[in-house]
């Protein structure tokens, strides 16, 4: 079986114009849903409590805040979620009282209302923690960019490098816009997946920029443009594939993760799938437009491998090099 | 051309094998058991106890299916929980509070395995069940306590010297020390700066009034917190052995934190309770002028002489000692053991602070001869450490605790003295508990994501590539093989973010598996030979495959770096299963590859599902 028959390179480079439109569009719809509506925080980046409550039988939601409601705590949030047995209770920050004595009131609370509830997971995080996660969430997001930029500067070319980065942080922004916009929970495990997702769409990148640069060894009178459609066409049917294999993975932990992996994979999706998209169709023309070429590509294997480069071109011409 | 040479054939075949001996210990399970501990750190763990055990399970007839004894204790397994809980119960009541019962699980695994070193993947709490707590110990109180104690130490110091002063105050962190002149404040200063150097002297007016202001310079600062933290630390040691826990964690966190991990605690206020209580140490005198026997059985029942109280010694011994506290253990700055110069017995060493110092002396001077009680109150029970007797004076805030039977004991009574009581006040700041139940839904939860996220794989993979499409999947599930088995081997601890990133190791290595096989089909499109086809495929993906894994390293370990709990542990799966795919995508599909097709004479046609030619 094949599912891609391609037999002439697909101009991707000459809708250039249109998908940086559509990846600027969505770009600023992201920031401005997360300027308007912000991101909705988890306890761990703002401290406060979360626990899950499980029932024997369907839970009388009006009871269990009766019973939150009784220790004096009118911000909390009492709300099903899974199934109309589990109940899931937010609570905020109490100035004068610590996260674990908040809980342990709460959770007397509760039995004392039905002492057949079950505490099935407790989260107490203090503000000060809190906040020290949201630096170091926001710290590691830097050094991540900072290590892939280094690296692709090293292995490819400074041009290559901030290409792929702006491609990535673009797909970020847009993943923050749409926990923004669904008002979804961001939590730690969500930053890890987003963290996850630069890593492995910077993949993307590589893959197409790999061949971008064995292009410009073979194809040495195709222009600029062609070689870069070339190598995009060659390598779309792996792109393809492989994310539709890694998509399947996360779609599973989707279906049967359960409450904790949830969102966990609901960044990754929405990663995978704006990943494909602006690694290719984004990265590619700003390195155009950024002035990638064969002299300074090539101009640095050249310097690194000596001799090799000629070897490599005798070798295989490739057919589809003069489609 | 495709032919691996026989050591690389040997390497990935006894990779296998290693993986899959690592492996094994996770299919066992794991049987109930009961974890038998010294509660004090006094009590030996001998062969002995061992012998205890076996023959109380012997009169009590209770059927086990092994006892071990290892560093931390006595293990013993069973075969149904009904076992394990009556073993508990006749335990506890056969061995008494001397040691501490704890229910646990043990891997089922073979004999042979254990002695491998190959154990079950270490579960984390939101796997298991139990209760993390992060505690933050205030520093701030710490430091003030230590300037509190200069306070003191600065009043006896200069009343020794006869140096007059108007007053010695406290300022949040900093000593202040007043005189009416400067004569009598540089005569200070070259004492204080004598006997402790540690500390920053500057120096100010007030009107009329010289002031010396002392701060503590950023070396003792850190010495004291890190003091504080230890202490701390060890007092958590000794309150949760109490508590019956078969593995907790008590680790530091950064400078000024404690992580305390309770691997199936569910009563989560009773774990609360002991973390948070204060235990303390008097010293008292002995009351020697009573101690006929009439008056110590009256005592035993209660009625215990005016101004007195009776308490037990360690050996069980009632003591009647006076009400009258002469030091707490708050005047003591350290405690360790030592040996007696005369005598080369072993001693614990006490270290006063000034105050502590003074009073100590007084009250020595005034009782050579008699009997001094050291007391520890925990939990509300208090128990005569160890009561010595007085030989003389004791001045300069050093005293020594003779009368230890070794150096062992000298250690553990210094440890206790120290560990009594918290150094610097803490707080929870963090707490996540997960029921049992949570946890073993949760493992499944992980379980499945990953189980059918593989079969789809799989199958997509089977239908797409046809053989080098099976290769590819069993490539894939010798990585997920290496993975569980380097997590078992390291005993990294395994969460549930650690569970998904198993599952999305899977779902990216297959990448490599992708790109090897595109590139194969494009060869064989460009009208390569089947054998060369192949080469050239794995050659030139190569490249590739290395590129896209260095990035997701970068992000994998920055994530390991910045991360903490659950997060750290996703981090450290990604990494490994990053690392363990670059092996198994290449190099073991490549061997599988090479033995399909390398041997063969000739290869028309690969299997490798249709091919549209250009």
């Amino acid at each position: 079986m094949e599912l891609f028959r391609i037999k002439n390179d697909i101009p991707f480079m000459s809708y250039g114009r249109l998908t940086t439109a559509i990846s600027l569009i969505t770009f600023i719809l992201a920031i401005v849903f997360l300027a308007t509506r912000g991101l909705n925080f988890g306890v761990d980046f703002t401290g406060g409590t979360v626990m899950e409550v499980n029932y024997p039988q369907a839970a009388n939601l009006e009871n269990v805040r009766k019973a939150v409601d009784s220790i004096g705590l009118k911000e909390a949030t009492v709300q099903n979620f899974g199934s109309s047995r589990d109940v899931l209770i937010r609570l905020p920050v109490k100035t004068g009282l610590s996260v674990s004595q908040l809980s342990e009131q709460v959770k007397t609370a509760l039995v004392a209302a039905d002492p057949k509830a079950e505490i099935r997971r407790v989260e107490a995080v203090g503000a000060q923690v809190g906040d020290e996660l949201y630096e170091n969430g926001g710290l590691a997001l830097f050094f991540v960019s900072l290590g892939i930029v280094l690296y692709l500067w090293l292995r490819f070319e400074w041009r290559f490098a901030i290409a792929a980065i702006i491609a990535n942080m673009h797909d970020v922004v847009i993943i923050l816009g749409f926990f923004a916009f669904f008002q979804w929970e961001f939590n730690l495990t969500v930053l890890a997946a987003i963290l996850a997702v630069l890593g492995y769409s910077v993949n993307e990148s590589v893959v197409v920029f790999d061949r971008v640069r064995e292009n410009f060894r073979k194809m040495r009178k195709a222009s600029v443009v062609q070689v870069i459609d070339n190598a995009i066409t060659r390598t779309m049917s792996r792109t393809i594939i492989t994310h539709t294999m890694t998509q399947t993975m996360v779609g599973s932990m989707l279906l049967f993760g359960g409450e904790v992996l949830h969102n966990f994979a609901l960044a990754l999706t929405i990663g995978i799938l704006f990943g494909i998209y602006s690694s290719v169709l984004v990265a590619c023309p700003i390195a155009m437009w950024l002035g990638v070429n064969r002299a300074n590509l090539i101009g640095d294997v050249e310097k690194k491998e000596g001799g090799k480069k000629v070897e490599v071109e005798v070798a295989e011409p490739h057919p589809s090099d003069f489609a | 051309m495709n032919r691996y040479p026989m050591w690389k054939n040997i390497l990935v075949a006894v990779m296998i094998l290693i993986g899959f001996i690592y492996t094994i210990p996770n299919f066992f399970g794991e049987s109930p058991a009961v974890q038998i501990t010294p509660a004090k750190s006094t009590t030996k763990l001998d062969s002995a106890l061992l012998g205890q055990v076996e023959a109380i399970f012997k009169k009590e007839n209770i059927q086990y299916d092994g006892v071990y004894l290892d560093a931390r204790g006595v293990k013993a397994r069973f075969a149904s929980t009904d076992t394990q809980i009556k073993a508990k119960d006749v335990l506890q009541a056969g061995l008494g509070s001397d040691y501490t019962v704890a229910l646990n699980l043990l891997s089922r695994s073979p004999d042979w395995l254990r002695s491998l070193g190959a154990k079950p993947m270490y579960l984390g709490l939101d796997l298991r069940g139990g209760v993390h707590f992060l505690m933050q110990v205030d520093m701030k109180a710490a430091l003030s306590k230590a300037a509190e104690r200069f306070v003191g130490d600065f009043r006896s110091v200069l009343r020794k010297e006869r140096i007059s002063y108007v007053g010695v105050t406290r300022e949040g962190d900093e000593v202040q020390v007043r005189f009416n002149s400067e004569a009598e404040l540089i005569k200070a200063r070259a004492i204080i700066t004598k006997e402790y150097p540690n500390l920053t002297l500057t120096e100010s007016t007030d009107g009329e009034e010289k002031i010396l202001k002392a701060s503590l310079s950023l070396v003792e600062q850190k010495h004291i917190q890190d003091f504080a933290i230890k202490q701390n630390i060890q007092t958590l040691h000794n309150r949760i052995n109490e508590l019956g826990v078969a593995e907790p964690i008590i680790q530091q966190q950064g400078i000024d934190r404690v992580v305390v991990q309770l691997p199936g605690v569910q009563d989560t206020a009773k774990a609360k309770e002991i973390i948070g209580r204060t235990a303390t140490l008097e010293i008292r005198m002995v009351d020697e002028d009573k101690t006929d026997s009439l008056t110590m059985e009256n005592a035993l029942k209660g009625q215990a002489p005016m101004g007195d109280e009776v308490y037990k010694d360690r050996e069980g011994r009632p003591i009647l000692v006076k009400k009258n506290v002469v030091l707490t253990g708050d005047y003591i700055t350290d405690a360790g053991p030592g040996v007696d110069s005369q005598s080369g017995r072993s001693t614990v060493n006490v270290t006063l602070d000034g105050r502590g110092a003074r009073i100590f002396q007084q009250v020595t001077r005034e009782n050579v001869g008699k009997r001094m009680a050291i007391l520890l109150i925990e939990k509300g029970s208090t128990e005569v450490v160890t009561a010595p007797v007085i030989n003389g004076e004791i001045g300069g805030g050093r005293v020594q605790i003779t009368g230890m039977a070794n150096t062992q004991e000298a250690t553990d009574i210094s440890l206790l003295l120290r560990a009594g009581a918290l150094a610097a006040p803490m707080d929870i700041v963090e707490e996540r508990t997960v029921g049992p139940s949570m946890g073993q839904e949760n493992i499944n939860r992980g379980m499945h994501s990953t189980l059918w996220g593989f079969l789809a794989i799989a199958v997509m993979m089977m239908i797409y590539y046809m053989a080098f499409g099976v290769v590819s999947v069993a490539a894939l599930a010798i990585n997920l093989l290496l993975l569980v088995a380097i997590l078992s081997m390291l005993q990294a601890t395994l969460t549930l973010p650690g569970l998904a990133a198993i599952a999305l190791a899977l779902g990216m290595a297959i990448d490599a598996n992708v790109l090897i096989n595109e590139r194969i089909r494009e060869e064989l499109r460009n009208g390569n030979t089947p054998q060369a086809s192949i080469h050239a495929g794995y050659d030139r993906a190569w490249d590739t495959i290395l590129d896209s894994n260095v990035t997701t390293l970068i992000a994998g370990l920055a994530l390991f770096m910045f991360g903490t709990g659950p997060i750290k542990g996703f981090a450290v799966v990604h990494v490994l299963g990053i690392l363990t795919s670059m092996f198994s995508a290449v190099l073991v599909s490549r061997a599988f590859v090479n033995l399909i097709y390398g041997y063969r004479r000739k290869v028309s046609k690969l299997s490798i599902g249709q091919i549209f030619k250009a």
